[in-house]
């Protein structure tokens, strides 16, 4: 008897509990939600923090890297989504089926970097086939005198990201050809300070990683100058060599992604995109990434206010493409 | 009878000179001293790591751990950076996980206790709620992901972070209770049984009395260990960027009691401090340190609690 009583008890107080949750459930505040890459998370997390303080209004960033982000875009459950990459074919249909659209806003650049050992005096600079050569599939390069026989002979210890995320795609895009196509013997973290910390500890070390990561430890990492294919100059990476387009292939631009059915015509998320747009040249250099030019952000401002939603890529990603090509590509 | 004397004798060591009779126990003296020096150096090598990764975090975060740190919300800005969301989250995380890990938990150790009958089944359940103990904490944020978020739509909220840690805290619960409440000489429960209690009374008056000391450190160790939770949180969606808090609990009209607070979106301490972390800036990774010391001196003073607790309860049992 007494414990069929507390049985039943227990029973209302569940039933009482579901009760008072799914109630609430309808009860959430407006907020504007964002999530995505963590590259591109330090640029939105200043905007956001400006924009409140300024407006009031609740923004939320998280960082679930540029795939979770879409996956959560695409369900409806973000306004805005951070990526490091263009959204992908498979992302694209997810996104259809629900009926979202998108609006694909370039906000900034971001310099791949290929970094080497401060003590590594040889490799000043790389050209492409010799980084391919480094980094292919199943590349047997276990030496730097193998890359270049003029280098000396030191063994070589790389460092990369992980293979979820955006840079990776793009590294092995831009150098292998073909994404995510890359050899797999090497030390893999999605912790950048991880891969400063390895590459600065060995004489042959070599990785690579957003711009941001180099120039923080300038004192203990050195850069590579790229020679992008048919050039015979190396380029440094640098706010100047990115902007004016030299530096290639490694440069890459980061986008938001604006939900182009509910956010677009939302007055929040509008002024939250207009104040972004507004804002970026001064927050993005803040956070030590590279603003796209006057130009280019004349023409992501005026491709938002048309909301024409689309992506310029297609599902694919690809390398070295100019902002105003891309706008031009999206069709209606 | 006389098989086992006959079994002793021949059991029995044969008989040694005096000398090899010393020589044994200067034999076993060295080894119990062997013994005790492994061990005692096994705990200090333990302590000492901890206490100086613990100095180090202090030492490197000792420039922001102040008034401020705790009252700022993130920045992007180092130095005006602070974890008051994130403290505020996970205690608010914490509370939705006690409050439902904690019945949940005792109830189900006294049932399996006390209640239920010994048959194939409950062995079972006795099986797995111990590999449950032992489950990788991300296995619980995709259980979460998959339950809580999509199938029944309590979304990344304060509500479901409580509940997932409350499921990874509840085995932990269930099996400190059940080994608490066997340590109970079974003459207590034949005493109240012999006085005309009822099982209840029993349960109520003598067991969970008795036992809460035991019960209270499992609590607090499972409380401890969800606190520094990192993966299931961020499984579930917990956001990174959050500079406001959650709709206040106490309101001032009726009912004067919200609940809205549940479905807010939230960070926890472990989050803030990763995303600190694994920024480029050295500045932030000063207030990483200063999180890092903040989420162990928690974990110290929620452990000093259970200790200090469970030795006044055990004081106060006269039996």
């Amino acid at each position: 008897m007494k414990s069929n009583k507390i049985k039943s008890l227990g029973l209302a107080a569940l039933v009482a509990s579901t009760l008072s949750f799914s109630y609430n459930v309808q009860a959430a505040v407006k907020t504007i939600p964002i999530d995505g890459s963590s590259t591109v998370y330090p640029i939105t997390e200043a905007v956001a923090e400006d924009f409140q303080k300024k407006t009031g209004t609740k923004v939320t960033v998280g960082v679930s890297g540029t795939g979770g982000g879409f996956k959560k875009f695409c369900r409806g459950e973000t306004m805005i989504s951070n990526a490091s990459r263009p959204i992908s074919q498979k992302e694209m249909d997810a996104c259809a089926e629900n009926g979202i659209t998108y609006i694909e806003l370039a906000v900034a650049y971001d310099a791949l970097t290929v970094v080497v050992n401060k003590n590594n005096d040889w490799a000043k600079s790389m050209t492409v086939d010799e980084l391919n050569k480094v980094w292919a599939p199943g590349s047997s390069v276990k030496n730097w005198k193998d890359v270049n026989p003029a280098w000396p002979n030191q063994p070589m210890k790389l460092f990369g990201p992980g293979a979820d995320s955006g840079t990776f795609d793009y590294f092995t895009e831009a150098i292998v050809g073909r994404a995510k196509a890359s050899r797999s013997d090497f030390t893999a973290s999605e912790d950048d300070n991880v891969l400063v910390t390895g590459v600065a500890g060995d004489k042959g070390g070599m990785g690579y990683f957003g711009l941001a990561y180099y120039l923080e430890n300038k004192d203990k990492l050195g850069s590579v100058a790229i020679v992008a294919k048919g050039k015979t100059n190396g380029v440094q990476p640098s706010e100047q060599s990115v902007m004016d387009g030299t530096y290639q292939p490694l440069s890459r631009p980061l986008f938001i992604y604006v939900n182009g059915t509910k956010g677009a015509f939302d007055k929040d998320v509008k002024a939250f995109v207009d104040y972004y747009l507004a804002n970026a040249p001064k927050l993005v250099k803040e956070v030590k990434y590279v603003p796209l030019n006057t130009t280019e952000y004349s023409a992501v401002t005026k491709h938002w206010q048309s909301k024409k939603p689309g992506t310029g890529f297609g599902g694919k990603n690809e390398v070295g493409l100019k902002i105003e090509d891309l706008i031009s590509r999206i069709k209606d | 009878m006389k098989k086992t004397q006959e079994y002793l004798e021949e059991s029995l060591i044969k008989p040694k000179t005096l000398a090899e009779v010393r020589a044994m126990i200067v034999a076993h003296k060295r080894n119990d001293f062997i013994f005790a020096s492994i061990g005692l150096f096994t705990i200090i090598f333990a302590l000492l790591t901890l206490l100086i990764l613990f100095i180090d975090l202090v030492m490197d975060g000792y420039p922001k751990i102040n008034y401020q740190f705790f009252t700022d919300f993130p920045s992007r800005r180092a130095a005006n950076a602070g974890i008051l969301s994130a403290w505020v989250g996970s205690a608010l995380v914490m509370l939705v996980t006690f409050l439902t890990a904690v019945p949940m938990g005792v109830a189900s150790g006294v049932y399996l206790e006390e209640y239920a009958p010994k048959n194939w089944f409950t062995d079972i359940i006795e099986i797995n709620v111990t590999n449950l103990a032992g489950v990788p904490s991300i296995i619980y944020g995709l259980l979460a992901l998959g339950l809580f978020v999509y199938t029944l739509h309590l979304g990344t909220s304060i509500v479901t972070a409580g509940l997932t840690l409350g499921l990874l805290m509840l085995p932990i619960v269930i099996v400190s209770t059940r080994e608490a409440i066997r340590s109970i000489p079974v003459a207590i429960r034949e005493a109240a049984y012999a006085v005309g209690a009822t099982k209840w009374q029993v349960v109520l008056h003598h067991v969970i009395q008795y036992a809460f000391g035991g019960i209270l450190t499992g609590i607090i160790i499972g409380m401890a260990r969800a606190l520094g939770e990192t993966a299931p949180v961020i499984t579930i969606g917990a956001l990174t960027f959050i500079a406001f808090l959650p709709p206040a609990p106490l309101i001032n009209e009726a009912p004067f009691i919200s609940f809205e607070w549940l479905q807010s979106g939230f960070t926890v301490l472990p989050i803030q401090m990763f995303s600190w972390l694994s920024r480029p800036e050295h500045v932030f990774h000063i207030n990483a340190a200063a999180a890092g010391a903040v989420i162990i001196m928690l974990t110290l003073v929620m452990n000093g609690t259970a200790i200090w607790l469970r030795y006044r309860i055990r004081k106060n049992i006269k039996w």
